[in-house]
């Protein structure tokens, strides 16, 4: 305890570079992977080769990647873009999936309906498809968020700030109390953050809580999706 | 790019064999490490996940589990376990256990869901006790998912157990961690090389076996492209 009091300080720098560094990614794997979700449903071949493309892209390991980034894009090893980027390829990797399967899941017959009240195709994607396939994309963005929170914490092996600085100095030092400040305020940002994009969630979409009580066909359908 | 010819020269260059440090050697400990991790989890994870794919009970306990490991910083509770057990390959192997126990667990939990509760029905109708149901319909039928959960703990356990070295556990980290300490980044360069190598080693490997298992005739059961839904919803409608 004593630990925590007398680095209040450092442990709230921490936090804002931990955060600095990971919401980007998970803003950015958001919007990103609406275009790619999009292709992938568009084409018959196209769904297969990019869903692959991309999952391939998640079995780079992470520190690894964190070190090969700056050969490829010109940056210092210890620059936080590099996690930056490389945790939005994770991102991407596991959104586009949800994405695209979250589009798919959109009832032929509703898109249908759109058409035939003079929905263009791009106001109908827009306003009808991505917010029926909202609930998906949010389960979706939970499960990026908290493990983007998370792999934040290696580029501390490299020296580059988050809350994986306190693991490494708590080693270093010899300090449990230190190791132990930085899991716990980890995985409290990470709830954090979860409970923060759950709330938007509600917000956008209203109706996914009322359908979601009443446990209709789509609020199973979701369900399934996400616990898939 | 200059980097990169550095880098395969450090892992083609014949002084970086035949020592105790030498690329073999690593490659072999973080193989093993990887290995013994993934055993361990499947030990733990495939008998619960049976359990809760086949009685339909805990299944909010697993996810709840689940998710709280994805919170989890393995670097951390990795660390935090070295200073109490001290530093070697137990920290290590905990840590990872931890970490490829949810796959693991849901992959054995879901091949059971995806069983078509009518097929289970059925084996019981036609005499079958639990057990055999469990041994003859419900764990061959679910294999594929199960591949796919062992797939990807394979791919996280070989990826995070480039960390083991930090607190002392060997492997290829290795060779990261030493280019980190003396700024060598080619050698830093080379043990990332190697890591993503085996990582796409094991994808491929699990992708072959995930087809190999699927029982002859059924193609219901082949991992297809689109998520498996759980058929016990369906069931309820008729």
């Amino acid at each position: 305890m004593n630990w925590i009091v007398n680095n209040g300080d450092l442990i709230g720098q921490l936090v804002v570079a931990h955060l600095a560094t990971a919401i980007p990614p998970i803003i950015l794997s958001f919007f990103l992977s609406i275009p790619i979700g999009w292709f992938a449903n568009r084409f018959q071949v196209s769904r297969g080769i990019l869903l692959t493309v991309f999952a391939l892209l998640y079995a780079i390991p992470s520190l690894p990647l964190f070190i090969v980034l700056p050969l490829i894009i010109g940056t210092g090893l210890r620059d936080p873009i590099n996690v930056v980027i490389a945790l939005t390829i994770y991102g991407i990797a596991l959104m586009a999936r949800s994405t695209a399967d979250g589009l798919a899941s959109v009832d032929p017959d509703v898109r249908q309906a759109a058409t035939a009240v003079g929905y263009s195709a791009r106001s109908s994607f827009w306003r009808v498809e991505l917010p029926l396939a909202g609930p998906v994309l949010l389960a979706g963005i939970r499960v990026v968020a908290v493990s983007t929170i998370s792999l934040t914490t290696v580029g501390a092996v490299l020296g580059i700030d988050s809350l994986g600085a306190l693991f490494t100095d708590g080693y270093q030092r010899n300090i449990p109390s230190e190791i132990l400040t930085g899991i716990v305020v980890t995985i409290a940002l990470a709830l954090a953050v979860d409970f923060l994009i759950v709330r938007i969630g509600r917000l956008l979409m209203p109706w996914s809580r009322i359908v979601g009580a009443g446990g209709g066909r789509s609020a199973r359908r979701q369900r399934t999706a996400a616990t898939a | 790019m200059n980097f990169l010819i550095q880098a395969f020269a450090f892992i083609f260059d014949p002084k970086h064999y035949g020592t105790a440090n030498g690329i073999e050697v690593r490659l072999g400990q973080h193989l093993l490490i990887s290995f013994e991790v993934l055993v361990i989890a499947a030990l733990i994870a495939i008998p619960v996940g049976y359990l809760i794919g086949h009685t339909g009970r805990g299944r909010a306990f697993a996810i709840g589990f689940s998710g709280g490991v994805r919170a989890l910083p393995t670097l951390g509770f990795m660390i935090l376990i070295a200073l109490g057990v001290g530093i070697g390959l137990g920290a290590p192997i905990v840590a990872l256990v931890v970490l490829a126990i949810p796959s693991i667990l849901a992959g054995a939990y879901s091949g059971f869901e995806a069983v078509d509760r009518r097929t289970v029905d059925s084996a019981r109708a036609m005499g079958m006790n639990e057990l055999q149901i469990v041994a003859k319909v419900e764990v061959p039928l679910g294999l594929p998912l199960l591949i796919g959960g062992l797939r990807a703990a394979s791919l996280q356990v070989i990826a995070t157990a480039t960390l083991a070295d930090y607190v002392g556990g060997g492997g290829l980290g290795r060779f990261i961690f030493a280019g980190v300490q003396t700024q060598d980044y080619p050698q830093m360069l080379a043990g990332s090389i190697l890591v993503i190598f085996l990582a796409i080693a094991s994808e491929i490997l699990f992708s072959i076996i995930q087809r190999l298992v699927v029982p002859a005739g059924v193609t219901a059961g082949r991992p297809k492209d689109v998520r498996v839904k759980s058929s016990r919803s369906r069931a309820a409608l008729g």
